[in-house]
């Protein structure tokens, strides 16, 4: 059996990965993507709580502030998370690909300088590299798109990720039980996560991917829809739901307490029901970065 | 700042207010040692104002006007939930009267404002880049080995407009809106048809 390197693969270094891995960390920090802005004129649009108007203002104004001074948007620099999408004719030394991302996030740490948000789990120190086992979180997929290899960059900050809820439902709660849990972790969250938030929702797999699968819809742009037609409905009647507690920005009440409700399925075992909840707060923070043979593109 | 308890018994629920000159930045890790580890701070509390925060800084040479040596880089404010045991003892041993988070605090808090005359001023959580922009200077810094969770000292300018959610009344914004959602919880989870 032989080895053979087709020509027309794309290369891309580890230097070139971890300068993409510190720009987009930084990138990340400072300006938010445009749906997440259209997402807030949508919600003033229709908020009719006058201080809950006032919180969504500031939180405009802030956006523009950050730009305007090039500053974070908010102090929490969170847990740095990488998702890795490797076409399939790319080549790559996927070793070398972890070490760079690393290398570029704990450079962003020092060099920009960030706070670094990562401790030791157990004894509460702080390297202030931003890293430490298994943290960047990294994501790999392979996928179909030739030689293109996308590095997607997501900073999570705690006090949403502090509102995820996993339960083990059982096949006789149906999805009233499902339903019943999200709109009950939303409760429970109330304006601990910085809403407006958008909540996704794992339904179905295994407990791990589907407390995964609520992290993938949290951080999914707004205006996409589930692929999954149940879903899809799905994310409608939940979002309406969520939006009709009055829990409203910062939980000081009002209309807006989410842009929106993004859920992922999976198919699970007969005897399971497993439905979890992550939460991204308002500054739904994310930076991406392509590289084809063409060089590279930044954006969100 | 530094206030008195007459002036925080003024405010109530839903009026607006604007600090001024001084502000102590405090987190988790700062309670955890100053009241379970029997950590004393140099500073003194008494009368002032303290932030849920932990900010990113810049390591700087130290000079008579900026002793810490730290110069901002992005201030803002976490989640007050997790620091709810802290309150009391805030108040009773530093003298703390105002707390500045965002997500308000529970029910020991609200009895302990109401006691010792305190409130809870809401800044706008996520909303760093604009709240950086109210803070001159980091002053000081005490329990310093805690960074980015140390004890900071920052000069202030026109802190705010912050809201007040918990006053020295037993009043509390967060109280009132999580009775407001647990009474619409019925009629949303009947839509649902769950």
């Amino acid at each position: 059996m032989s080895v053979i390197s087709a020509p027309d693969k794309l290369r891309v270094t580890p230097d070139a990965i971890e300068e993409a891995a510190k720009l987009l960390y930084i990138r990340a920090l400072k300006i938010l993507p445009d749906d997440i802005k259209q997402g807030f004129f949508r919600l003033d649009s229709t908020e009719t709580d006058g201080l809950a108007k006032s919180v969504l203002a500031t939180m405009i104004e802030n956006i523009a502030v950050a730009e305007r001074t090039e500053n974070l948007l908010c102090q929490d620099t969170g847990i740095p998370i990488f998702n890795v999408q490797i076409g399939r004719d790319v080549e790559v030394d996927g070793w070398a690909l972890k070490q760079a991302i690393a290398r570029g996030t704990e450079r962003a740490t020092r060099e920009h300088p960030l706070r670094s948000s990562v401790v030791h789990p157990i004894t509460r120190v702080n390297a202030h590299t931003s890293c430490g086992a298994h943290v960047p979180v990294i994501h790999i997929d392979f996928v179909e798109t030739p030689r293109t290899l996308r590095l997607e960059m997501i900073p999570k900050g705690s006090g949403s990720e502090n509102g995820s809820f996993l339960q083990m439902l059982i096949p006789a709660d149906g999805l009233s039980g499902v339903k019943r849990f999200v709109v009950d972790a939303a409760i429970k969250a109330g304006g601990k996560v910085c809403p407006p938030t958008i909540l996704g929702v794992g339904v179905g797999g295994t407990s791990d991917l589907c407390v995964h699968l609520a992290k993938v819809a949290a951080t999914r742009p707004l205006g996409s829809v589930c692929a999954d037609a149940e879903g899809a409905k799905l994310e409608v009647e939940l979002s309406e739901a969520v939006n009709s507690l009055g829990i409203g920005p910062q939980g000081l009440g009002g209309d807006s307490t989410a842009f929106a409700v993004h859920v992922e399925v999976a198919a699970t075992h007969i005897t399971m029901n497993p439905v979890a909840v992550n939460v991204q707060c308002h500054s739904a923070r994310r930076a991406s970065a392509t590289f084809t043979p063409e060089g590279v593109e930044v954006g969100f | 700042m530094p206030c008195t308890e007459a002036d925080i018994r003024k405010l109530r629920v839903g009026d607006t207010v604007t600090l001024q000159d001084t502000l102590f930045g405090i987190r988790d890790a700062t309670q955890i040692h100053m009241f379970d580890r029997g950590r004393r701070t140099r500073f003194d509390l008494n009368g002032h104002a303290v932030i849920h925060t932990a900010p990113n800084v810049r390591k700087v040479e130290p000079t008579g006007t900026n002793q810490a040596g730290y110069e901002a880089v992005c201030i803002g404010t976490t989640t007050s939930d997790r620091m709810e045991r802290f309150t009391r003892p805030l108040m009773e041993r530093e003298g703390v009267r105002i707390i500045i988070g965002k997500g308000g605090l529970r029910d020991d808090s609200a009895r302990a404002f109401q006691e010792l005359g305190g409130c809870y001023l809401a800044v706008i959580g996520g909303a760093a880049a604009l709240e950086t922009t109210w803070i001159t200077a980091i002053e000081d810094v005490d329990l310093d080995d805690l960074n980015p969770e140390s004890l900071w000292r920052f000069a202030i300018r026109d802190f705010g407009p912050l809201i007040v959610g918990m006053d020295a009344h037993g009043g509390s914004l967060y109280r009132d809106v999580q009775s407001s959602v647990e009474a619409r919880r019925a009629a949303v989870l009947a839509k649902l048809g769950a």
